[in-house]
């Protein structure tokens, strides 16, 4: 400070007395801790740093980067397929991002990934259509469950299909729906697609269904629109996975796990190079024969048994999809 | 209710042990965040000092654009910079989408007015007869400048760690632009995102109070060095 004000402090020097009396009282007291502080903040900040290169350095692999829906990044079979898959091939990291079916596809069209994983054959046809992708390799399956509160006040225990039931819900919930309600995910994810089209089997979605008193849009991810039907007492459709991560946390049960309407089949579709330059097709394909092989085809009908008391998803083993 | 003392103790369990996904995430939060709130001090600070110290036409209009932005959403940051690095986007060719790198750039965005609104805030805070003082000892605009920010060092760190607070605790970015890729991009908040929504509460807890636990270590250690 006093360095810095020297340069021509004589032409006030009654200030610069008072004012260098305070500084000097100041710099004293900071002087040689200053420094002191300087040098552990420095090393503090270098040790980071030193960690951070550690971990964000990449060796030299080969990027594949794989974009896939929340419902299946959540159930964390693809951490396991990846593991297994990078002992194969210790050259290639996998990278796995997710979101909603359509943000997932988007990062595919605007070439942020090699691989997409999803579980729409509409919009997954459509995409391979625009020449986005190249096929689809449908690899496995489950169900969706539709799931209620214990007493069942729509009485859909019993009911055939998923087309039933949700008439059933219909009825009862026109009539009483102080009692009888159905949560929706509400945010077009495919689980959300898939409700809306059982819907759309029935009656018109958008004038009798969506905007009833009984009908509740959640607008976020399964895990939390488990919980708010949960809370509710409500009717709601969910993936299997996600309902048996769930199953100890809420009271609801599964009245319907089967049937064609509710199949939820999961597909891999590679960017098409031609399309997407940037799109590294190769390992997308190594990956895609590894999710078809036996072995990763045993990964998949054998993953969950252990934590959830049977497997999530049913592989394909080389048949067409059902 | 069980699930916050079942979070605890796995918190704690967590720690002890030293797991290594935790410390792993943990340290790259740290990192990412570190280097965020530098990157933006770094830019923020000098330009604050300048906005504050001239006087220009339209100063109030950049004060307020400013302070408007405290309350950007971080999704918005996220959209944005995502547009901006993706592959087929006017930067595109970095490849910075999905990398820790382009975590930062966007964390240091999102931070940027914050920091620097608090500190022509903290620089209001020094006595005009300071610079008239510095001034008429014959102290260059430079030296003038250098002056006026050591003056209001306290007020500045204040707002480098409200930065770095918001930058540790935001999970937006995280996810648009980090893509929460484990042992690459993940940190505690995307973590705790995706341990949610699988239904694993008691962990998602632990890593809040892991971040929680972090914020304190730091806030602590800056307070022993102000009061130094």
């Amino acid at each position: 400070m006093i360095v810095l004000l020297n340069g021509g402090f004589y032409t006030n020097r009654y200030v610069y007395i008072c004012i260098s009396r305070e500084l000097e009282i100041k710099h004293k007291k900071g002087g040689t801790t200053m420094k002191k502080t300087f040098a552990i903040a420095l090393i503090i900040i270098t040790l980071i740093a030193t960690l951070g290169i550690y971990h964000l350095s990449n060796p030299g692999r080969e990027i594949l980067r794989i974009s896939t829906t929340t419902s299946l990044e959540d159930t964390g079979l693809l951490e396991e397929l990846e593991a297994q898959f990078e002992k194969k091939y210790p050259n290639i990291d996998v990278q796995i991002v997710s979101g909603g079916t359509g943000i997932a596809l988007e990062r595919g069209k605007k070439g942020d990934a090699d691989l997409i994983i999803v579980h729409d054959k509409k919009r997954e046809e459509e995409f391979i259509k625009e020449g986005y992708g190249t096929k689809r390799y449908p690899f496995a399956y489950n169900y969706f469950y539709i799931l209620g509160p214990a007493d069942d006040p729509a009485g859909i225990n019993g009911t055939q299909s998923a087309t039933e039931a949700f008439n059933k819900i219909l009825t009862v919930a026109e009539k009483d729906p102080q009692h009888v309600k159905f949560v929706s995910r509400g945010d077009n994810s495919g689980t959300n697609l898939k409700e809306i089209k059982i819907w759309e089997n029935i009656t018109d979605y958008n004038s009798t269904v969506r905007g009833s008193q009984w009908y509740i849009e959640s607008g976020s991810g399964m895990g939390d629109t488990l919980r708010l039907a949960d809370q509710k007492g409500a009717y709601t459709l969910s993936d299997s996975g996600t309902y048996l991560a769930y199953k100890n946390k809420i009271t609801l049960v599964p009245y319907i796990t089967n049937g064609s309407e509710l199949l939820n089949i999961y597909t891999a579709i590679p960017i098409n190079p031609k399309k997407i330059k940037s799109a590294n097709y190769d390992a997308a394909m190594k990956f895609i024969e590894f999710l078809l092989s036996k072995e990763g085809q045993n990964i998949i009908g054998k993953y969950g048994e252990n934590k959830y008391g049977k497997p999530l998803f049913t592989p394909l083993y080389g048949k067409t999809e059902p | 209710m069980d699930e916050i003392l079942q979070g605890i103790l796995k918190a704690l369990e967590l720690i002890i042990t030293l797991d290594p996904e935790v410390v792993d995430t943990t340290s790259r939060t740290l990192m990412i965040s570190i280097s965020s709130t530098l990157l933006a001090s770094l830019i923020a600070v000098p330009i604050g000092a300048i906005i504050h110290f001239k006087h220009f036409k339209g100063k109030r209009a950049i004060i307020n654009i400013i302070q408007t932005l405290y309350s950007i959403p971080t999704v918005l940051i996220g959209l944005l910079v995502f547009l901006l690095i993706s592959r087929s986007g006017p930067l595109g060719s970095l490849n910075l989408l999905f990398t820790p790198w382009g975590m930062i750039l966007a964390q240091a965005i999102l931070i940027l007015p914050l920091i620097m609104g608090f500190s022509i805030t903290a620089l209001k805070g020094v006595g005009e007869e300071i610079i008239d003082l510095a001034r008429s000892l014959g102290a260059t605009e430079y030296q003038t400048l250098f002056t006026l920010v050591s003056e209001a060092r306290y007020g500045i760190m204040a707002a480098i760690i409200l930065g770095f607070g918001r930058a540790i605790s935001e999970v937006g970015i995280a996810i648009m632009i980090g893509g929460n890729i484990r042992g690459y991009t993940r940190v505690i908040t995307s973590a705790m995102a995706l341990e949610t929504s699988k239904g694993n509460l008691e962990l998602s807890i632990a890593l809040g109070i892991i971040l929680l636990a972090i914020s304190l270590i730091i806030n602590t250690l800056l307070n022993y060095f102000q009061e130094k």
